[in-house]
């Protein structure tokens, strides 16, 4: 590849993972319908059960599981986002 | 009093949007700035100069996505593949967005960078977390974007002039990132869409790997959403 391939090959990246990012907010841009509107509230708790699932998509041993965990109790018990995080990053750490 | 906002107050406004949303985006600036110069690295690694991963960082913004393109650039030159692949790669951002519809929809020209900002990490915040009393939600998702994706560029280009001095190793910090999701995953519980975003994926991933489960993912999850609304 040369620097000119390269430049485009890094553009067609760009378009193409901002059309992804874009592409809801052109087609319902001036009215949503009711059906999707809904469905955009009933998204979210279940797109961040798949960031946690996609986070752990390489890695998903016995480390990954006690520190997942931990933050689970941890936020079970104390409901504080900072306290949460810290304890599972320094467990995992740890491990 | 005048009815138009002052130009103090429209500034007072921004910076109290700033202030608010900075703490919230402190996991990330662990997590990003780590995984910016792994990225960052690996680049330089493959012999890239600080140039390219900064203007990917910069006009990409979707980490997994940089990572593959570094090695794509290694690749004979396949510009419909190329294209393809990111759609592939990227679909979960149709998630976000239909998410983030009705949020992101009364924030004028800031829209344009709230959209082209949507990473997984931005999405996660901004789609959980109730703006605050008194604070802008325009201003407020803007600085969450912007700091997130500041703190990503920034990772990116130390990672490629410096990465390598590191005499440490903070391979652990990835887990911030999940540990960040988990924690919205809890706060944002409504049974019976977090259960379907739990066991839908997993399922997927364990049939289909780690490379190919999003798609089949994303799929099922609209069915089985579907019907709830």
């Amino acid at each position: 590849m040369n620097t000119q391939e390269q430049i485009l090959t890094i553009g067609l990246v760009v378009l193409a993972t901002f059309l992804t990012r874009a592409l809801p907010f052109w087609l319902f841009k001036k009215r949503t319908p009711k059906k999707i509107e809904q469905l955009g509230k009933v998204l979210p708790p279940a797109v961040l059960g798949l960031l946690v699932i996609y986070s752990l998509r390489e890695q998903h041993g016995l480390k990954e599981l006690i520190a997942v965990l931990v933050v689970v109790l941890t936020h079970q018990l104390k409901h504080n986002f900072f306290l949460s995080i810290l304890l599972g990053t320094l467990i995992y750490f740890m491990l | 009093m005048p009815k138009q906002p002052t130009v103090f107050q429209a500034v007072m406004n921004i910076t109290s949007a700033a202030k608010a949303s900075f703490p919230f985006t402190l996991p990330i600036l662990a997590g990003f700035l780590f995984l910016g110069m792994t990225y960052g690295l690996y680049t330089h690694q493959l012999g890239f100069s600080f140039i390219y991963p900064l203007c990917m960082a910069l006009f990409i913004f979707a980490g997994s996505m940089e990572f593959l393109t570094t090695s794509l650039l290694l690749l004979p030159f396949a510009p419909v593949q190329t294209f393809l692949l990111t759609l592939m790669v990227n679909a979960r951002h149709l998630f976000y967005g239909l998410s983030m519809l009705d949020r992101y929809r009364h924030t004028g020209k800031k829209k344009w960078f709230l959209i082209f900002g949507l990473c997984d990490e931005t999405f996660s915040l901004t789609a959980s977390i109730q703006v605050p009393e008194g604070i802008d939600a325009g201003w407020f998702y803007f600085f969450i974007t912007l700091f997130n994706y500041v703190y990503w560029v920034l990772g990116a280009l130390l990672g490629s002039l410096i990465g390598q001095l590191l005499p440490f190793n903070l391979d652990g910090l990835s887990f911030v990132m999940t540990a960040m999701f988990v924690v919205l995953f809890m706060d944002g519980w409504k049974t019976k869409s977090s259960l379907i975003g739990l066991i839908l994926p997993t399922i997927c991933l364990l049939i289909f790997g780690p490379n190919q489960f999003i798609i089949p993912s994303m799929i099922l999850m609209v069915i089985a959403l579907w019907r709830q609304t």
